[in-house]
């Protein structure tokens, strides 16, 4: 009996010290001077800019890595393939790999003397720029609606889909009326997943985008910037922000959250 | 002929499912694909279906080469043993969905979706997800959603090995009657002997991609063709190179002839029929089959000595 | 069961289907390749552009050396402390009762939602100088470990979790019948069932760990050879221009995430087959 009260006040404690009291209290730093401060700092035209622009990238990369990541997952459950392993593989890098390694594998990829380099010169700008930026946001949220999806699609099995097709659906109405429904919570716990990595990346498109303020700043830039420039108010204000969509999107996990608790 | 198929083949990577099988089946027929695991019975259904494609061979369904054509426009009509219905849509929706991507009007599909969910007695259960119904109920929504399209095949793969014994029972006599009534060409693959048996005009025997024996099912029970065939068919005895139904040993207490002595070793009350388990003098161990009236009448026991006379042996030629 | 593979197997003209297919192929390899392989094969390359011993002299720098061995003694450690909370945090979750349970499994996602820089920022503020427990460890290796401890709490915990509610009670209940004691049936019934699940959870946190960024940049103060982790490493040599230092580095990490997925992919299989 006793064991069970002290790993539950154990864990509860661990995660107090850990993770609730810590986020708790930047809540209260970002208004410790009330709300007015907190407001200002948050409407600057620098903060300003970083939010649009972080909605911007994610609103590219959430519905590409959607579309692919649906796509990547028929072929990889539906379809035999040469290759199989390395598709994968290149999935599930990003979430293993360093952000700061993908912003400079980028930054080598597209920068002068890359071999992607000579776009620039031809005024297509990705380093230090948007594009650069969408693409390693791309690169990090890549896995999640693949993961989410390939399990539902094992589990329904092929079934369904065949005898839909033997009823006269075409592969596509089969794809629109039975397949997509069928995976629709998948893709949307995926989704959910694919927003929060793309508005919280740092590393990476710290990296390929020059931190220009006011040009190339995304919120998670904004929040460095202004806590190496010691405005704490804009920082802690910003990072409130980022906190609120983070607990947004924990509710929304929560919510879509395939029932098996993964 | 509704459906030919001619010297079909098919091969998945090393293993053989069908070789150089040839079948016929008559319009409005209903009939039974039997045969082991294994066997290739449910290849041969997908590839009348248009689910799978044939290595070699042909398929022509009234006349129409359909070998290379996709299911969907083969008119066919398909059940899954484990039902594939679509969870995410209602019965009525899943019926309905045959003729919604053929763009019938709403009011044909509201008429015929009706009319089906009454021939399988699922009227009432149209709002209902498949998840809140029983097995036998998802089978018959499926034979419906199957139905509405008029197909001029009807393709059933085991469709009620998922399914308790009891309503498998029902299901089947409930499916010769549905048969009777839509008249529509059936095939209906089964390990089961007693299911094809029962329910089909013609029987289709098949083992390791082959078929051994095609014919009636009185036909099958009285003159198989091989040994395969008689022994899945029907309970056997093999005594030495000869295989006897139990039926035909014939037990007496007294030799009138050229009977052979043998010990009574078990005896088995099973209702209307009594197994009895005997052993010859010559180590030969059998089991007849006789009416609890008979097996009465020569009051059977344990130990005691009868006389027994194979009747209809039958010996079949090694391939 | 022999079921076709893909349901356009069955598709009429099966040459125009197979053209869509192998269409459909090659615009997913191009997009994987544009994304993720190109950019890491130009990595790749570039680290050993300069020849194979300014690679190696790149990555045996003493500064190299101290930051990565910081980098996996830290992870390793962390891994290690998450495999013991992470296991306990998904069992109080599965297998205890009590109000606002729910509340706090919802809970355990915020330190993936949540931007890595807020993160360390969070944990800045609470452990760090103007801390409100008088709690001061910024600029030393507590705080990475705190900070890493912080971004992978849910990696084991979630992988544990669907492995705990479907494991089979009955498997306890029989122990309990035949005599074992609690920590016992633990022992012997329920752990190594959990195993697998827990090592690729474990995996996962360590791979995390040494790739960590945003959260470790604020509060350790990266102190070369004592508080800076290889990420920072990297990126200062960036800054620097030090270009194939950096690259050198990049690769010796990105090496060990592919080491650390073929793990988890092993792990994964492994449970499966449980």
């Amino acid at each position: 009996m006793t064991a069970r009260y002290l790993l539950r006040f154990g864990t509860i404690g661990y995660l107090l010290m850990v993770l609730l009291i810590p986020v708790g209290l930047v809540f209260y730093r970002a208004f410790q001077h009330g709300l007015g401060p907190a407001w200002d700092a948050v409407t600057t035209p620098g903060a300003v800019h970083a939010f649009w622009l972080t909605i911007l990238i994610a609103a590219i990369a959430v519905p590409a890595n959607a579309l692919f990541g649906v796509a990547l997952a028929i072929a990889l459950v539906r379809h035999r393939f040469p290759g199989h392993g390395l598709v994968n593989a290149l999935v599930d890098l990003p979430l293993a790999l360093s952000p700061v390694v993908v912003g400079l594998a980028l930054a080598l990829l597209y920068g002068t003397g890359g071999w992607l380099g000579g776009l620039a010169t031809h005024g297509v700008k990705i380093l230090f720029a948007v594009p650069g930026m969408v693409l390693a946001t791309i690169f990090v949220s890549l896995p999640f609606v693949v993961r989410e999806v390939v399990p539902v699609l094992r589990e329904i099995g092929t079934e369904q889909e065949q005898a839909a097709s033997v009823l006269g659906g075409s592969p596509f109405y089969v794809f629109r009326r039975v397949t997509l429904p069928a995976i629709r919570w998948g893709v949307a716990y995926g989704i959910v997943l694919t927003m929060a990595r793309a508005i919280g990346e740092f590393g990476a498109v710290s990296i390929v985008s020059g931190r220009i303020e006011g040009q190339t700043q995304t919120l998670t830039l904004y929040v460095k910037d202004q806590f190496d420039n010691f405005d704490f108010t804009g920082a802690y204000a910003a990072s409130v922000l980022l906190a609120a969509i983070a607990l947004i999107t924990v509710l929304a996990m929560s919510l879509l959250k395939p029932k098996d608790g993964a | 002929m509704a459906i030919t198929v001619v010297e079909v083949t098919k091969r998945f990577g090393a293993f053989v499912a069908l070789q150089d099988v040839s079948v016929s089946i008559a319009e409005g027929s209903l009939t039974a694909l039997l045969g082991p695991s294994g066997s290739g019975k449910s290849t041969l259904l997908r590839v009348i279906s248009g689910l799978e494609e044939p290595d070699e061979g042909q398929v022509l369904i009234e006349g129409r080469d359909v070998t290379h054509k996709p299911s969907r426009s083969r008119g066919v009509g398909f059940v899954f043993q484990h039902y594939a219905a679509f969870k995410h849509m209602t019965v009525w929706e899943n019926v309905a969905f045959g003729l919604k991507v053929r763009k019938r009007p709403r009011a044909e599909i509201n008429e015929r979706v009706h009319d089906l969910l009454s021939l399988v007695q699922l009227e009432g259960l149209a709002k209902r997800y498949p998840s809140q119904l029983s097995g036998g109920q998802r089978q018959r929504m499926a034979l419906a959603r199957a139905l509405a399209v008029e197909p001029s095949v009807l393709l059933l793969d085991e469709p009620f090995g998922a399914l308790d014994a009891r309503v498998r029972q029902e299901l089947r006599v409930w499916l010769r009657r549905l048969h009777e009534e839509t008249k529509v060409t059936t095939i209906i693959v089964t390990h089961d002997q007693e299911e094809a048996m029962e329910v089909a005009d013609q029987i289709v025997v098949m083992n390791e991609g082959r078929v051994e024996q095609i014919g009636e099912p009185r036909e099958l029970y009285e003159h198989p063709a091989n040994e395969f065939v008689m022994s899945f068919v029907g309970p056997v005895n093999r005594i030495g190179d000869a295989f006897v139904r139990p039926r035909d040993i014939v037990v007496s207490l007294e030799p009138e002839g050229s009977e052979q002595e043998a010990m009574v070793q078990r005896v088995v009350h099973l209702g209307f029929e009594v197994r009895v388990e005997l052993v010859r003098d010559d180590s030969q161990h059998m089991w007849a089959q006789l009416t609890s009236e008979e097996a009465e009448a020569l009051e059977l026991q344990r130990g005691l000595i009868v006389y027994v006379q194979p009747r209809h042996q039958r010996v079949f030629s090694n391939k | 069961m022999a079921t076709s593979p893909t349901v356009a197997a069955a598709a009429p003209g099966r040459a125009k289907s197979l053209a869509g297919a192998a269409l459909g192929r090659g615009i997913l390899a191009g997009y994987l390749s544009l994304i993720v392989l190109v950019p890491l094969a130009a990595l790749v390359w570039r680290s050993g552009q300069d020849g194979r011993h300014a690679f190696w002299s790149a990555v045996t720098t003493p500064q190299a050396v101290a930051a990565l061995r910081l980098t996996l003694v830290s992870s390793l450690a962390v891994a290690a402390i998450n495999a013991v909370t992470g296991t306990s945090i998904a069992w109080v979750l599965v297998r205890d009762r009590f109000p606002g349970k729910g509340l706090l499994n919802a809970v355990i996602d915020l330190p993936f939602a949540l931007p890595t820089i807020v993160a360390g920022l969070t944990l800045l503020v609470l452990y760090g100088p103007s801390g409100p427990f008088g709690i001061d460890v910024a600029f030393t290796r507590v705080a990475i470990l705190l900070a890493l401890l912080f971004v992978t709490l849910p990696f084991v915990v979630r992988a544990v979790q669907p492995v705990l509610l479907e494991l089979d009670r009955e498997m306890e209940e029989a122990a309990a019948s035949l005599g074992a004691k609690p920590t016992a049936i633990f022992r012997r019934i329920v752990f190594p069932n959990l195993l697998p699940a827990i090592l690729a959870g474990v995996a996962l946190a360590f791979a995390r760990s040494v790739g960590e960024y945003g959260s470790v940049v604020l509060i350790s103060g990266n102190l070369p050879f004592k508080t800076e982790v290889s990420s920072v490493y990297i990126f200062s040599h960036i800054e620097s221009s030090d270009t194939t230092g950096a690259a050198a580095v990049s690769v010796v990490l990105l090496a060990i995430s592919l080491a650390v997925l073929l793990a988890i992919g092993a792990f994964r299989r492994w449970r499966d087959e449980a």
